[in-house]
């Protein structure tokens, strides 16, 4: 019987034959991720509780990114608990060295056909390497660290294809964004595998953010079937794949909910509006909206791809008047890498703010926060009312092409605008 | 499992920013909770009482993991949870933490009506109307674990059994 590749995954980890999407099944953790704000802090007193102890700390990661670094002492605190918790439990931890789903993907955790939960609604970024990977609550990260498996309904598979090739300017961030406003945010159940020539073509780092981004459709994932590509990330991670990628695919004649079939070479850079990203459109379409501030940051908009987008259109260039442009790159790793090619020094000569890693302003923890009134273009995840700050904040999501453009003019932008123009 | 309060009524696609906004994700959870729903209903903390039951559109839920949008929710004494669907990981924080969170497409009620969930038989009435709704049933092992009170009671038998 044919079966997805999510199919195949959740199968394996429950020890089934195959599985059909509405089961619900019980499936062993291959890796389990919690961050400081849902991690240590919520799951430490609840273990007490029980009586009981971590499964398998091998299994088990935790990263601080949620509250680095601390700006007052409820954060310190949590930070601290968070240290303590990992030492005592044996758990490797990553502290303050970058954002969860990307440290994750830096040290090669995150390998074909494993079946993984992380305690954050971004868990899906794991999806990029070819594995199942979905966000619960802190709860159920208690529950699964106690036993070792977690319950799941198995999702239908919708497919996606983007055939063609990005245009110069347009990036897996446009796609989601269309995405969003093309297929709503209700896919509950759902898990999305993202396929076709444009995603083919992409970087790791790209393909990341596709997955990431199935958060922003309500999907239980998103997962792109790993390739030569996914392999050679994850050598020069330094733990190749030791198994067989041609097991971990879905077969061609595999029942989907929906096959949606995209031309990339027409997609043009979108921009969301507030509330919402699936209040996307055309960059394009936008008329005059002033921008005070400019945010490139996050899991899904701060990777060395990302850095290296808003260089390209922050070369030469320099940050309009009454715009600040605030950076803060998703990994110590990756602001290292941008150091030694030269980007940091385009981006601050622009005038970019340089932020320190972790995940800042999309969470309305960290710098960046913005005031009543003011009008944020970020290239976050989300932007839900209240989130980065004052409830009456106006927060724009685009590509870092896009944020980075909108910094340079002071208003949004097409950024294909700049990227045309030689400086 | 019966719950019978005030019904407070909101639109689609209520996130977790919304219920648990970010700004106050550090401080405890009473205060986070007197800021639930402030950026589209400054009153709604002020004003709801233990029982009270939310209703609400398509997506409940929608966004973070961040379990104290069901906490801030709980603490401020709501007894049940109704949508025309919710967001997967809010569901499931929902029924971790032991709050009946039911799938009413037909529901119908204004802010205010007296409204009664009855979980278990999956059948919501509003005593202000007149009227009676079905809900889509929960599994049987889901259900268990809202009646137990939630994942850590759950997991407590669990492990006794297992250490007995």
């Amino acid at each position: 019987m044919a079966s997805t590749l999510a199919e195949k995954i959740i199968a394996h980890a429950s020890g089934r034959e195959r599985v059909r999407p509405g089961e619900i099944v019980t499936a062993a953790i291959d890796l389990l991720m919690m961050h400081d704000s849902g991690g240590p802090r919520r799951v430490a007193s609840r273990l007490d509780t029980l009586g009981a102890k971590v499964w398998d700390p091998s299994r088990v990661v935790v990263v601080s990114d949620h509250f680095v670094p601390a700006v007052d002492i409820e954060g310190a605190e949590i930070l601290a608990l968070t240290r303590r918790w990992a030492r005592a439990n044996g758990v490797r931890h990553y502290d303050a060295v970058g954002i969860c789903h990307v440290v994750l993907q830096e040290h090669g955790h995150i390998q074909p056909g494993m079946f993984c939960v992380g305690g954050d609604s971004h868990s899906p970024s794991g999806g990029a390497f070819g594995a199942f990977m979905m966000g619960v609550g802190s709860t159920d990260i208690t529950g699964a660290l106690v036993t070792g498996d977690i319950w799941l309904t198995v999702p239908q598979t919708v497919r996606v294809n983007w055939s063609g090739e990005l245009s110069a300017g347009v990036s897996a961030k446009d796609i989601m964004l269309f995405l969003c406003a093309k297929l709503g945010m209700g896919n509950e159940n759902q898990a999305f595998e993202y396929d076709g020539s444009a995603v083919r073509k992409m970087s790791m780092s790209e393909r990341m953010t596709l997955c990431n981004m199935s958060a922003e459709l309500g999907a239980a994932t998103g997962i792109v079937t790993a390739d030569a590509a996914t392999l050679r990330a994850l050598e020069l991670a330094g733990r190749p794949f030791a198994g067989d990628i041609a097991q971990w695919q879905s077969d061609p004649d595999a029942t989907c909910l929906a096959v949606h079939h995209f031309d990339a070479n027409t997609l043009e850079p979108q921009i969301a509006a507030p509330h919402s990203p699936a209040n996307s459109r055309a960059a394009s379409s936008y008329e005059r909206i002033a921008i005070d501030q400019a945010y490139i940051g996050a899991c899904t908009g701060a990777k060395l791809d990302d850095l290296h987008m808003a260089a390209e259109v922050l070369k030469g260039r320099k940050v309009a008047r009454n715009t600040r442009l605030l950076i803060a790159p998703a990994s110590t790793e990756m602001t290292a890498q941008a150091a030694a090619d030269g980007t940091l020094q385009i981006l601050t000569e622009a005038g970019a703010i340089l932020l320190p890693t972790g995940c800042g302003a999309c969470p309305g923890m960290g710098a960046g926060i913005v005031a009543a009134g003011e009008v944020c273009l970020a290239t976050t995840a989300r932007n839900f009312k209240g989130r980065m700050g004052s409830p009456d904040s106006l927060v724009y999501l685009g590509s870092p092409y896009s944020v980075a453009a909108g910094a340079v003019k002071g208003e949004i932008c097409d950024p294909r605008e700049l990227l045309m123009e030689t400086v | 499992m019966n719950v019978r309060g005030r019904a407070f009524v909101f639109g689609d696609k209520i996130d977790t920013d919304l219920l648990a906004p970010g700004p106050y994700m550090r401080s405890p959870i009473k205060v986070l909770a007197s800021h639930c729903l402030e950026a589209i209903d400054p009153n709604f903390a002020s004003e709801v009482q233990p029982g009270d039951i939310i209703i609400a559109g398509d997506s409940f839920g929608i966004g973070s993991s961040r379990e104290q949008a069901v906490q801030a929710l709980a603490q401020l004494g709501v007894g049940a949870l109704l949508a025309k669907s919710f967001a997967r990981i809010f569901y499931r924080n929902a029924l971790n933490l032991g709050m009946p969170a039911l799938v009413c497409p037909e529901l119908e009620a204004s802010r205010g009506d007296d409204v009664e969930v009855r979980a278990a038989e999956g059948i919501v009435i509003n005593h202000t109307s007149g009227h009676q709704f079905r809900c889509e049933k929960m599994p049987a092992e889901l259900l268990e674990i809202v009646a137990m009170g939630g994942l850590m009671p759950w997991l407590e038998r669990k492990l006794a059994r297992e250490r007995a």
